[in-house]
């Protein structure tokens, strides 16, 4: 407990670090995966722009990095972070690592989010003359907006969770001082404080998002 | 000259499964409608109706044949032209299909929108609009606040923003009840007398048809079985598929247990007048009392269809039978006159 005391500066630190790197990662990979999920949704066959081959492609590259563990593709997009001339350690490449990650999952989560938005409503749409592109960027996002607002919800919780696992790295951050302090100091009152941490911005973020869907949601 | 035109139109599907021939929704399809006319399709689901409706505005394309609006082959238009076709060509749907993101007057101002028009010009259109449908009160209300048939007055509004020539409804009010049908359908008519639009409507309820159309067109598997003026349609189907939506609406004639159970009631002979514009009815029923002949009515109906009657009475008759053999013969001089088979 005393230790705890004269580790505040450091909680507070890795606290701010955490929230960086979940952050970035959230931005890049929000974006990237919202447009990858519109790509998704939009190639798919009867869709906007139904396309085979692009739809096929984009799928087996979301199937093949989707299910890879987070501790496994930290490893192994470090080659690729190194080859693009980033560091292979510490919270940029933890950044990288986690944009990938969230990527994927993001555009799967977009994906069946606008599937959502019935199909009549796009036909609706179609025959009061709109163009598809417009369809597709104006009207489709703002349809489907209170699931895709869960739906990231969701997500912010699993990038907090990715950046402790990116403390293994020496990414800095919770995950890093839990390891560091708490697990191989055998100081359970450290870990349980990087835990109590992330349960406060877990619950900080869910109820944010859960507020933004209702008001959406009108409901 | 026709106002809208379809010579030939065929429209086939990649087969369903593998092995499997391809899936013929429209097959030979030719069809002229009129402008300012109120043109029914009725079919089974499944008969090629909703196709049919989406060629009109160019959702659904032709595998082969032609589709002329006002002289123009819709089927050449690229996509710029087609947006344009479009908005002049105004669509509802049977599940109403609303923006829920966006409050009644977003809705109805959508299509304005996408054309373009200031923001002036939509603030006075849609509320023109709404006033004409009577929920001016619900302008600010969200699509998940209204009733089925306010919603759907919301997507006539939305689909009459452009003031478009042709409206299409997909069973429009196949999702309604009853009174809300009616409700519907006389805010269409008012639409069409009072706007002049052009109505094409498809559904599977040969009561909306009876109400609101001035022709008829019966399809059946992708092909157009029957065509003709409402009042030709219901008082004389000529195929049998036709002859099942009639009865649908239209049951003057006793036909199986009805008949079945009249016999029963009634030992005498029974007979159906056959009611129709130049039948003399009343001189019927005097040929009979003055040859002594005692008759009810057991069974009919007489239908109105835009001031243009038609119907059957069945008579059941009773007395001396040589009596009632004169009578029927001298009768059926002023009307047709026909038996219902005695062994029922």
């Amino acid at each position: 407990m005393d230790r705890l005391i004269t580790l505040l500066p450091q909680l507070w630190d890795a606290t701010v670090e955490t929230l960086y790197v979940a952050s970035a990662g959230l931005l890049l990979g929000g974006v990237g995966g919202l447009l990858l999920g519109m790509a998704l949704y939009a190639t798919r066959s009867g869709s906007l722009f139904p396309n085979r081959v692009v739809f096929g492609v984009l799928n087996v590259i979301v199937n093949t990095f989707r299910p890879i563990p987070f501790i496994i593709l930290l490893a192994a997009v470090q080659p690729i972070a190194r080859g693009i001339g980033l560091p292979g350690i510490g919270a940029s490449f933890a950044i990288f690592a986690i944009t990938i990650a969230s990527l994927f999952a993001i555009s799967r989560i977009v994906e069946q989010n606008l599937l959502t938005v019935r199909p009549g409503v796009v036909e609706a749409a179609r025959a009061a003359g709109a163009s598809r592109s417009r369809i597709l960027f104006r009207l489709i996002p703002r349809e489907g907006l209170g699931p895709l607002v869960l739906g990231y919800t969701f997500v912010v919780v699993a990038l907090v969770d990715m950046t402790a696992m990116a403390g293994a790295i020496g990414a800095g951050g919770l995950g890093e001082f839990a390891i560091n302090y708490g697990f191989k100091q055998f100081n359970p009152w450290v870990t349980w404080s990087a835990v109590l941490v992330i349960i406060i911005i877990v619950q900080l973020v869910q109820f944010v998002g859960n507020a933004l869907a209702r008001r959406v949601l009108r409901r | 000259m026709s106002f809208i035109r379809l010579t030939s139109a065929t429209k086939t599907y990649p087969p369903q499964t593998k092995g499997s021939g391809p899936v013929v929704a429209l097959d030979d399809v030719s069809l002229e409608i009129a402008a300012g006319e109120v043109c029914g399709i009725i079919g089974y689901s499944g008969a090629g109706k909703s196709t049919l409706l989406r060629l009109v505005n160019a959702l659904e394309t032709p595998t082969s044949g032609v589709v002329e609006i006002d002289g123009a082959d819709i089927t050449r238009f690229g996509e710029r032209q087609l947006r344009r076709l479009r908005s002049d060509i105004g669509m509802i749907f049977q599940q109403f299909n609303l923006f829920d993101s966006r409050t009644v007057a977003g809705n109805v101002a959508y299509p304005l929108e996408v054309a373009g028009r200031s923001r002036d010009e939509i603030r006075a259109r849609v509320a023109e609009l709404l006033d004409f449908v009577g929920l001016a009160a619900k302008a600010q209300a969200y699509p998940e606040q209204l009733s089925g048939g306010q919603k759907q007055r919301v997507g006539i509004a939305r689909a009459l923003a452009t003031s478009p020539r042709i409206l299409l409804a997909d069973e429009a009010t196949s999702a309604l009840d009853p009174d809300t049908t009616q409700e519907v359908l006389g805010l269409l008519r008012r639409v069409n007398r009072e706007l002049g639009v052009t109505i094409v409507l498809i559904t599977h309820e040969m009561e909306v048809i009876r109400v609101i159309a001035d022709r008829v067109v019966v399809m059946e598997r992708g092909r157009v079985i029957e065509t003709g003026t409402v009042f030709d349609v219901l008082s004389a189907p000529q195929q049998p598929a036709t002859a099942r939506f009639v009865a649908s609406v239209i049951d003057d004639v006793p036909r199986g247990d009805d008949l079945t159970a009249l016999r029963a009631r009634h030992d005498g002979r029974i007979v159906t007048l056959d009611v129709r514009e130049g039948s003399a009815q009343a001189d019927v029923f005097a040929t009979l009392a003055a040859h002594g002949v005692r008759f009810e009515v057991v069974h009919g109906g007489i239908n109105d269809i835009r001031g243009r009657v038609f119907g059957h009475l069945t008579l059941a008759v009773s007395g001396d039978q040589d009596a009632i053999a004169r009578a029927l013969a001298a009768a059926s001089a002023y009307a047709p006159l026909t038996e219902e088979d005695t062994r029922g």
